[in-house]
């Protein structure tokens, strides 16, 4: 049951996205959530979503595998609709009983809001499912490196989101056998109420926890016989590489991202 | 009829739909001890986490004491009082305070009164050989690799179970960890009479243990027969990539050299005597 | 002089409240070209030995030179563990990477090699472990036994002159143990790796060039696999696993019948027909 969540999924294809350097992408997805939080109407919506979909073709990932992974937040997109329908009033009543109304402000901003969610997520999508999870930890870190001076440590950031990706898979499974073997000794993790659950978790979460610490543990055993001592002089199987199509992507991007927010 | 499997197949919902079982019908009676053996990949887990509900065939039925656990309405919580699972590893999945809690949960689950669980825990402490003043307040994380072990089996024992299944319960012990638990398994078996379930790659283990050894390759059973009879068909387990106990290898290789020897016999003392009788004779 | 030299070696635990040294009185050469079987059983100190041999931990008394470099000496702890490359037990704790590729070049990152040769070193490592093709696979799709040389291949791409394993197969499955251990018998047959290598199973001490038996943080014995395996009273004494052939031989041996020191099935049943 815990093997179905796929966080962050990368799927590997040979296209133009792809290709592209990941800093490159992760730049262009940050002026793309900018531009996309300055528009103002649906249209403009409209012309995002367009553009959107035309990344998605080009990175050769059937449009029903990205659409796949954004059913985890759907329960979060209905939530935000209903809280705005219900609670943001203004314009005229559409329906109302006692002191409930649902007055149409409230279905606009809900409708706005939610596209704008939807939207934000696909693409952020998008770039996990283009990049592979290596491509993105050198990317964050060529662009915090140069606040290395200031203290920040990009590198050891970089290793520590690297080693998380590898073990979530690894630490899943464990959940999975140890929740296996409370039941078998009569655990129940889905009756009763939020509280009675919460604590229901307790037998799950202590061995998965001090697991994951012996695991750390032995992991920075095998570093360091390995010479890892930190970032400083480390070299790379794997150089990011800027090419011409990452400055025409990029530049396409701004031209876009100006223009969408004149809606 | 204690536990009885019909037409049983499970396929995986994950990326790879790997078909882990195919076709299953077995039937395990009460007092037996059954020695489960297969490569890595057999679906020997997947086979024993039917038997009390923890995962439900994509089709065919599981009946448990006579009782169809398929369906949604059936009690687990009543079938794992019933058949008891020891995972491998089984100390990871220790997480209370003390040995005396952690022993206690499985009773607890099972909405057991205070006194009956503090007289179950004293039982299967004295079971497995950890003193109970000794060890009842201690944390579990500050023992051993091998009395953690034998913590973690005492609170499956808790449940006091009809049928003890366990895999690969001797996995990462040493010589005289196996000795402690092969010996705890033959109390179970014969004095609390205790119907047995044992999952190993040891052929040792099961050929001392087992009174009949079920045989798994490609998510089937091939071979289901008495310890004799299956290690007996030499070629047939060394095409399913599966050795013989060490001493059944011996006996065999010199029989086919020429020496007359019963090739039957499990004990290292008795086959050594064996041989030394075909050695004289000669 | 010996690739490893250790010398009147005693080491105790920081927090230590046992009434002995995790090790005492060590004293050890490996030559290079070795492979060395350490064994004994849980509590034996053949773990502690293994990390003093790379330096994770330093002795509390004596010396212990690797290629000449004292280990006492801070200075040499990264020199060490280039030249001693250290493989686990557990085979996902050692894993540091999404795909197999780029835990094997993790080593040879940390060296500073440039990117061209780590490329080789990678391919190159993944080949002599028989792991060739697996490079874009993720590691929990892999065996226990893969799993295992993807590690030994990450050790290998840092062309060290020794690799200590400390207890490699304990927990893998039958097939496991054969894949882990005919990858490091090619190692040290074929490409003259030396190998430490720690474990409580005797069995995977048959072909070493020297045995050395462990209890309780002292040395018993030093000898051929031969002299060692005779010595099955006092090794079951230590807890130790005697192979069964080497059990039915002393058996025989009791009842008068004439049997040479055999290590294998193969040695006892060619012996006795």
């Amino acid at each position: 049951m815990l093997k179905d969540i796929t966080i962050g999924q990368y799927i590997a294809r040979d296209s133009i996205v792809h290709a592209l350097d990941a800093r490159i992408k992760i730049i262009i997805t940050t002026i793309l959530i900018i531009a996309l939080f300055t528009i103002d109407t649906f249209s403009g919506f409209g012309y995002f979503s367009a553009f959107i979909l035309v990344v998605i073709l080009l990175s050769k990932i059937s449009l029903k595998k990205v659409l796949k992974g954004l059913k985890p937040i759907l329960i979060l997109v209905l939530f935000t609709l209903v809280i705005h329908v219900f609670l943001t009033k203004g314009g005229e009543v559409l329906w109302a009983w006692k002191f409930i109304s649902i007055e149409s402000e409230g279905v606009y901003t809900g409708f706005f809001m939610v596209s704008r969610i939807f939207i934000l997520i696909l693409f952020t999508s998008l770039l996990t499912l283009t990049t592979s999870p290596l491509q993105l930890t050198d990317g964050i870190e060529y662009i915090l490196s140069p606040l290395k001076r200031f203290g920040v440590p990009a590198s050891e950031l970089s290793m520590m989101m690297t080693i998380a990706l590898r073990f979530i898979p690894t630490l899943l499974e464990e959940a999975d056998k140890i929740m296996k073997a409370q039941q078998a000794r009569g655990a129940d993790f889905e009756s009763g109420n939020l509280i009675q659950r919460a604590k229901s978790l307790i037998p799950l979460l202590v061995p998965l926890f001090i697991s994951a610490f012996r695991r750390a543990d032995d992991l920075a055993l095998a570093m360091e016989s390995r010479c890892y001592r930190g970032g400083e002089g480390r070299t790379r199987l794997h150089e990011l590489e800027f090419k011409y199509y990452d400055f025409i992507a990029l530049i396409i991007i701004i031209i876009l991202a100006v223009a969408v927010s004149f809606y | 009829m204690l536990i009885e499997l019909n037409n049983v197949s499970h396929i995986y919902q994950d990326e790879n739909n790997v078909k882990a079982l195919k076709d299953i019908n077995l039937e395990i009676s009460k007092g037996e001890f059954i020695g489960i053996v297969g490569h890595t990949g057999s679906g020997k887990s997947t086979l024993v986490q039917l038997f009390n509900g923890l995962i439900i065939p994509s089709s065919g039925t599981v009946k448990v004491n006579g009782k169809n656990i398929t369906n949604e309405k059936s009690n687990l919580k009543e079938t794992r009082r019933h058949v008891g699972l020891v995972f491998q590893y089984p100390e990871h999945q220790l997480f209370e305070e003390t040995v005396f809690q952690d022993i206690a949960f499985g009773p607890k689950n099972l909405g057991l009164k205070k006194g009956e669980i503090e007289k179950r825990v004293k039982e299967v402490m004295d079971l497995v050989g950890l003193g109970y003043e000794e060890f009842k307040d201690r944390s579990p994380f500050n023992l051993s690799g091998g009395q953690q072990r034998k913590v973690a089996i005492a609170g499956v024992l808790a449940l006091k179970p009809d049928v003890l299944v366990l895999d690969e319960p001797s996995a990462g012990l040493d010589p005289q960890g196996r000795k402690q638990l092969a010996e705890l398994l033959k109390y179970l078996y014969q004095e609390l009479e205790m119907t047995v379930i044992l999952i190993s790659h040891r052929m040792e283990e099961i050929a001392e243990l087992a009174s009949r050894v079920i045989v798994m390759h490609q998510g089937e059973i091939v071979i289901d027969d008495t310890p004799v009879k299956v290690f007996s068909q030499e070629q047939e387990l060394h095409k399913l990539s599966l050795d013989l106990p060490q001493i059944t290898e011996i006996l065999h290789r010199l029989e086919e050299k020429g020496l007359k020897v019963n090739t039957n016999l499990f004990s290292i003392s008795e086959a050594s005597a064996e041989i030394i009788k075909a050695l004289r004779s000669k | 002089m010996s690739l490893i030299e250790i010398n009147g070696v005693d080491f105790l635990y920081e927090n230590d409240d046992s009434d002995r040294p995790a090790l005492q009185n060590i004293d050890l050469q490996i030559e290079a070209g070795d492979f060395a079987v350490i064994i004994g059983s849980n509590g034996s100190g053949k773990s502690t030995l293994a990390k003093l041999l790379n330096v994770l931990l330093t002795p509390s008394k004596g010396e212990i030179f690797v290629a000449g470099l004292n280990t006492n000496n801070r200075d040499n702890t990264w020199k060490v563990r280039q030249k001693v490359g250290m493989v686990f037990q557990n085979p996902d704790n050692q894993l540091v990477a999404s795909m197999v590729e780029d835990d094997v070049a993790f080593g040879p990152e940390n060296l500073g090699i440039p990117t061209e040769e780590i490329r080789q070193r990678v391919d190159k490592s993944l080949e002599m472990v028989g792991m060739a093709g697996f490079q874009k696979f993720a590691p929990h799709k892999l065996s226990g036994g893969q799993k295992q040389r993807v590690a030994i291949a990450g050790v290998i791409a840092m062309e060290p002159d020794c690799i200590v394993l400390d207890e490699p197969t304990a927990m893998l499955d039958p097939q496991g143990r054969k894949e882990v251990m005919e990858t490091v018998q090619y190692l040290n047959k074929e490409k003259g790796i030396t190998v430490v290598h720690i474990t409580h199973f005797m069995e995977e001490a048959i072909n070493a060039d020297k045995v050395i038996v462990m209890n309780q943080g002292q040395i018993l014995h030093k000898g051929s696999p031969k002299s060692i395996f005779r010595l099955v009273e006092e090794l079951k004494d230590v807890n130790l696993d005697i192979p069964v052939a080497v059990e039915v031989a002393e058996y025989l041996r009791q009842e008068k019948i004439n049997i040479p020191d055999i290590l294998s099935i193969d040695e006892l049943v060619d012996a006795l027909c």
